[in-house]
């Protein structure tokens, strides 16, 4: 691991003197302050059940879906098209150290995306002046899962990157993985087929991947060693398999 | 250099095969220390797989290599570090500047950052790229470029210098820095370059290596290869007079001596001829006597030097002919 962090800040600094960066981060705030605008104009009309935080986490997806493929869809197709993974992988660099650099980078511009949101909630205490708008509970419950869901959702975007060396073709099978992980455990929730007695374990797998009522444990508090065992698992997995993709393209190229 | 050491790359019965083609097939040879070894051959004769193959990038099916006495195969981490390489294409990361990216492959290739200051330094001025160190690589023109991919292959002073066609796309101007720069590493560094500009190959190399189709052709020294490949010395000769006496003529004269080349007759009856012979000394005077004596017109005679794309295009010429016959350049 010698060259972890030779890589990771060669990474993060690639990252920051990029205009892209720049030009996604505003995106992303003025996405996410509109829809926290949104959710404040709601509570102005009537009282609501949950906090605003609670609301504003349910829909981290949204962010989730646009913003991981786009921060993770460059990193390995973009060395593998330029052939810049030869030369790096011709110096006493591992494959591991190469993904996990990549990995390491994308994530710290995604939890830099988030943070930056603690902006949003900083200006409502500041003129709302109404405390119950601003439970902290929930809303360090909300920051933990974002920081723990995104290590598996980032990890998901550089194991698709390390399939092609077409950047779109990448972001697009991320944004599907994605959309199968984070709705369609909701989808199969619901199907009254897997309620058969017979298809239990499939049901009980089901439950047990479900991002949703994560989410909604994380909020109010519960932290669960099972649902970070999921997520951990989940990174660890995504990774392992991107750093064979990038070994494999390597022989069969 | 000296002998205890072991040779800087050494490669035996080396084969790569991909999904039933064989682009390697039984390749050995030994570079010693401080040597330039040219490496030639067509399109697809395996160079560029070769060198990846030393530079531990891709896995050899059988056979092995050996280099500084360390095997790719077992401990390519020690292998990467004694080797600089610069593929084919030469890719570059297209938005960082000069200078930042050879801090980061120096980083990368261990150099302490107290070295890695002073040696930036020295490799910008050895490739002539003092001026433009903090442009942004994407921005230059292919000879910078190509520059930069040598300066980052010499960067960590390794005693192994893997080029693939390091010379290709550059103006004559650049070429001959080119060729000053691999010319300077000489006894210092082996350097091992693949290039298609034969002539480049011939005057900074020591040693040539050509290969087709997977197999070594030939390899030696570019005089040697010249007298393997194409027999000892050439003659052209242009003239008039008998020409069907004139094999009987020559076979007197010199029993080696043979006519390789025959031109149509010019209008004033001159025809010129190429003459290969095993003769290694000079055959001009006696060859002009015995013409003379026999009253031909001689116009001129001359001892043509067969250039290295000769050799080159005699041998892998050979080698299709005979692709599973055994070679026979390996002495």
């Amino acid at each position: 691991m010698k060259h972890f962090f030779t890589l990771l800040s060669h990474e993060i600094r690639m990252l920051l003197v990029s205009p892209g960066t720049y030009i996604a981060a505003t995106a992303f705030l003025a996405f996410m302050g509109f829809i926290f605008v949104g959710i404040l104009e709601s509570y102005s009309t009537a009282a609501q059940d949950a906090s605003p935080a609670q609301v504003f986490f349910s829909l981290f997806f949204l962010p989730v879906f646009f913003m991981v493929p786009l921060l993770t869809m460059k990193c390995l197709a973009e060395e593998r098209r330029l052939g810049t993974i030869e030369t790096l992988l011709t110096t006493p660099v591992t494959t591991t150290e190469v993904v996990l650099g990549k990995f390491g980078a994308a994530y710290f511009l995604y939890m830099l995306l988030w943070g930056s949101t603690g902006g949003l909630f900083y200006i409502l205490k500041k003129f709302a002046g109404d405390p119950r708008l601003l439970d902290a509970g929930p809303l360090i419950g909300g920051y933990t899962f974002i920081a723990v869901s995104g290590l598996f959702f980032v990890a998901i975007g550089v194991f698709t990157s390390s399939f092609s060396r077409n950047q779109s073709v990448a972001g697009i099978l991320s944004f599907v993985l994605l959309a199968l992980l984070i709705l369609g455990g909701r989808y199969l929730a619901g199907v009254s087929f897997l309620e058969r007695e017979s298809l239990r374990p499939i049901k009980e797998a089901v439950n047990y991947a479900q991002i949703f009522s994560h989410l909604d444990d994380f909020t109010r508090g519960v932290i669960d060693t099972r649902q970070l065992l999921f997520y951990a698992s989940g990174t660890v997995l995504a990774l392992v398999f991107s750093i064979f993709a990038v070994e494999a393209k390597v022989l069969h190229s | 250099m000296s002998d205890p050491l072991p040779p800087a790359i050494e490669v035996s019965h080396l084969v790569k095969s991909y999904a039933g083609v064989t682009a390697v097939s039984d390749i050995s040879f030994t570079v010693a220390r401080g040597e330039i070894i040219g490496f030639l051959g067509p399109n697809g004769a395996g160079k560029s797989t070769t060198m990846r193959i030393l530079t531990g990038y891709l896995p050899a099916t059988s056979g092995s290599v050996n280099i500084c006495g360390v095997s790719v195969a077992t401990q390519p981490d020690e292998v990467k570090r004694r080797i600089g390489y610069m593929p084919e294409n030469n890719p570059l990361p297209e938005d960082m500047r000069v200078s930042e990216y050879l801090y980061f492959r120096g980083r990368l290739k261990e150099i302490p950052r107290r070295k890695l200051g002073p040696r930036i330094d020295e490799v910008l001025e050895l490739s002539d790229l003092k001026r433009v160190r903090h442009k942004i690589i994407g921005q230059l023109s292919k000879g910078y470029r190509q520059r930069v991919g040598i300066a980052e292959a010499i960067l960590a002073e390794p005693p192994v210098i893997i080029m693939d066609e390091p010379t290709i796309g550059l103006d004559p101007h650049q070429i001959r820095l080119v060729r000053d720069l691999i010319a300077s590493l000489r006894g210092r560094m082996t350097v091992l370059i693949s290039s298609h500009i034969l002539p480049e190959i011939e005057m900074t190399c020591d040693r040539v290596l050509i290969i087709n189709q997977g197999r070594v052709v030939a390899q030696g020294t570019p005089a040697d290869l010249r007298r393997e490949i194409l027999g000892h010395s050439l003659y052209q000769i242009q003239l008039a007079g008998d020409f069907d006496a004139l094999p009987a003529l020559l076979a007197a004269l010199e029993p080696t001596l043979r006519i390789t080349e025959e031109a149509e007759s010019g209008a004033d009856g001159f025809r010129t001829f190429g003459l290969t012979t095993e003769r290694d000394d000079e055959l001009g005077e006696a060859l002009l006597g015995a013409l003379l004596a026999k009253n031909y017109r001689v116009r001129s005679l001359t001892r043509t030097q067969p250039t290295l794309e000769d050799v080159f295009l005699a041998a892998t010429r050979r080698s299709w002919d005979t692709v599973a016959a055994p070679q026979r350049a390996a002495k």
